[in-house]
């Protein structure tokens, strides 16, 4: 057959068409963008202390600043050209089209450069990824929020939820526990939670120095000041590994259904689209089936928590 | 699916043709080990003569095509404050030739993976849409174990797929592609006889598995054997070298690497192939490591192979090639785990059923 030819005919892949094939997905947001980014400006940057700094960003692009919607406990990937990209969990109010808000502690190679620019800098964001709190479920109920440490970040979007719709919640109670009165975040918004939004604060810190008034201790010495009535409750807890096992195994005693404890928790990932498994926890993503979980799943996952 | 019958010498005009117009890749054999057995590769071919039809496997699998080690995901040319960010899906056409039914099998799981669900890979689906399968079945190595995970047969996946009867090829095309490839050569459709012989080469590959792995309920075994000591014996073995992962044709983990063109004028995002078994597979930010130990990486291989992928997808991601086990250095191999973890439980089992109290 010397004269005939078999070539096989190259295929493209289209990106516009590959992403008109990717499917609406029901918790997530709408349009996912999940190998470009959105190029954004930093506006604002607020040193919160020595570790952590709060950036505030806004998306350029008109058209891109309208289809980024996320739900509470979302999470984006941040994107430096160069240094990489990094999971982060949006603590801003998801009600909030304009701006984006990412509490981020210096800890790792991005992160550590995202420290040395300034505002009016670009970067870019992939997302929304992940799960999200169930907030509707959560209305007419008492809510517990419990944060250690940097925990409070991701738990200042479903906080910014409920003092909106403040009136479809019974109490609210904010757990907040640090290691030292220096590395409580966020602290000045706590006079407007408590006056403003009606949600009783309770902080405590491990190590106290001479200024501190408050309490002295690990953040489940906090429970025994509040009166839970399990029936009743929905309870969020994030932190790090060590704290979810002491908080969520107390709260089960004290009869609060797992199926209404949430964590969120954190893994090293490197695609936020389930491909790479670095965040994998025994057959659970958690990029995409995280990082919200509740408590009976975290149960039947083998070294979630 | 369409079957048609050719004649060898009338299969390698048909290969010889498609090899030579096509980039392609096929089994050579590159070298021989310590104990003068050949090892092969998939390298490029451009003739029929070129391919050993006759290997054993290969020491990589055929996954690289397609998951390359190191895989450009996009590029970013900075200019002034701003960047443009390049992303290209490219792929040429290629032919594989030679692969094994359990390498085929390994592709329909990647594809499972990989294109499925809720973010399917663009990169992966360029390459598998411009590659050409033809397949060929083989008799079983020694400590094959394809036959417990049921992938030593094959009905999907490939472009035409060849079963040796002698001194003809049973053909199962599977893409209109081949099909009319194959309509320029001399086949014939399949006759009593034919499909007799067919038959019968498939009773003999599937009777020559030595090795067995019991995988019955392993999902739950492997629940319930979380805390089982089999895992630190095994994972003092491990140098956490992550051969295994980078020969395994179904192990897709990665890690995403940005870094600086030397130009400073641009950056490029890598992916790199990753191992679950290398030390900082889940070592976050900050330094906490969920999984500091050898066995808690060498479970959590198992876990993903043969649980979480179980449950996710309904199939366990391992094909029993055992490439995993013929690769590593400290001579930890699929079969030996598996069968440690149950006899763990056989044991207590006959505790039950010898003692007094029970009827």
């Amino acid at each position: 057959m010397p004269d005939k030819h078999f070539i096989i005919p190259r295929q493209d892949i289209n990106r516009e068409d590959f992403s008109s094939s990717i499917p609406d997905f029901n918790r997530r947001s709408e349009i996912m963008k999940n190998d470009m980014g959105y190029k954004c400006i930093i506006t604002n940057i607020v040193r919160l202390t020595d570790q952590e700094k709060l950036f505030k960003l806004r998306i350029i692009d008109t058209r891109e600043r309208e289809i980024f919607r996320f739900k509470p406990g979302q999470f984006l990937m941040l994107e430096l050209p160069g240094y990489g990209d990094v999971p982060i969990s949006i603590s801003s109010s998801n009600s909030n089209h304009e701006f984006i808000e990412l509490c981020i502690r210096k800890a790792g190679h991005v992160t550590s450069a995202l420290f040395t620019i300034g505002e009016g800098a670009h970067v870019a964001i992939r997302g929304p990824f992940g799960s999200a709190f169930p907030m509707d479920e959560m209305t007419g109920h008492h809510v517990l929020l419990i944060a250690g440490g940097l925990g409070i970040a991701p738990l200042r979007a479903p906080l910014y939820w409920i003092n909106e719709h403040r009136e479809r919640f019974l109490h609210v109670h904010v757990l907040y526990g640090a290691k030292e009165p220096s590395q409580l975040l966020f602290t000045y918004q706590f006079n407007e939670w408590e006056k403003i939004n009606h949600i009783t604060l309770h902080t405590i810190v491990e190590h106290a120095d001479a200024g501190w008034k408050g309490k002295k201790g690990m953040i489940t010495d906090l429970f025994s000041d509040i009166a839970i009535n399990p029936e009743h409750t929905y309870a969020v807890v994030c932190g790090p590994p060590v704290m979810f096992k002491f908080v969520c195994s107390y709260l089960d005693r004290l009869g609060i259904p797992m199926n209404r404890m949430f964590v969120s928790l954190e893994r090293r990932m490197h695609c936020g689209m389930g491909k790479c498994c670095r965040c994998m926890v025994g057959s659970t993503f958690t990029c995409v089936d995280g990082p919200v979980f509740d408590y009976w799943s975290v149960m039947n996952l083998k070294e979630a928590i | 699916m369409i079957y048609k019958v050719i004649a060898k010498s009338e299969f390698k005009r048909f290969t010889d043709a498609l090899l030579r117009d096509n980039a392609s890749f096929g089994p050579r054999q590159v070298d021989t080990d310590s104990r003068g057995k050949a090892i092969y590769q998939f390298l490029p071919v451009t003739s029929s003569d070129d391919v050993a039809f006759d290997y054993t496997a290969t020491a990589s699998s055929a996954k690289h095509f397609f998951m390359p080690f190191r895989e450009e995901l996009s590029r970013f040319v900075f200019r002034d404050q701003e960047w443009d960010q390049h992303i290209h899906y490219e792929a040429n056409p290629i032919v594989l030739i030679g692969l094994r039914a359990c390498d085929i099998s390994a592709l329909n799981i990647l594809d499972d993976v990989l294109l499925n669900g809720h973010f399917p890979s663009p990169y992966y689906l360029a390459k598998r849409k411009n590659t050409f399968v033809i397949g060929m079945d083989h008799l079983p190595l020694p400590d094959c174990f394809c036959k417990s995970m049921n992938h030593h047969t094959i009905s999907t996946g490939f472009n035409v797929f060849c079963s040796d009867i002698g001194k003809d090829y049973y053909l199962s095309i599977n893409s209109s592609k081949a099909f009319n490839f194959l309509k320029e050569f001399d086949t014939r459709d399949p006759l009593d006889n034919d499909n007799c012989r067919l038959v019968e080469r498939r009773k003999l590959i599937s009777n020559g598995f030595l090795s067995e792995v019991d995988v019955t309920a392993l999902p739950s075994i492997l629940d319930i054997e979380f805390d089982s000591p089999v895992w630190e014996k095994w994972g003092n073995k491990c140098l956490n070298c992550g051969t295994c992962a980078m020969v395994c044709p179904t192990c897709y983990c990665y890690s995403v690497e940005e870094s600086f063109n030397t130009n400073l004028k641009g950056a490029t995002r890598h992916k790199k192939l990753y191992s679950c078994n290398l030390v900082d597979f889940a070592e976050v930010a900050g330094g906490h490591n969920f999984r500091p130990k050898n066995g808690d990486r060498l479970k959590y291989r198992y876990y993903h192979q043969h649980r979480g992928f179980a449950e996710n997808a309904n199939q366990q991601i391992c094909v029993g090639c055992n490439r995993c086990g013929r690769a590593c250095l400290a001579g930890i191999n699929p079969k030996d785990v598996i069968n440690d973890l149950r006899m763990e439980k056989e044991s207590c089992l006959t505790n039950i059923s010898s003692s007094p109290d029970r009827i």
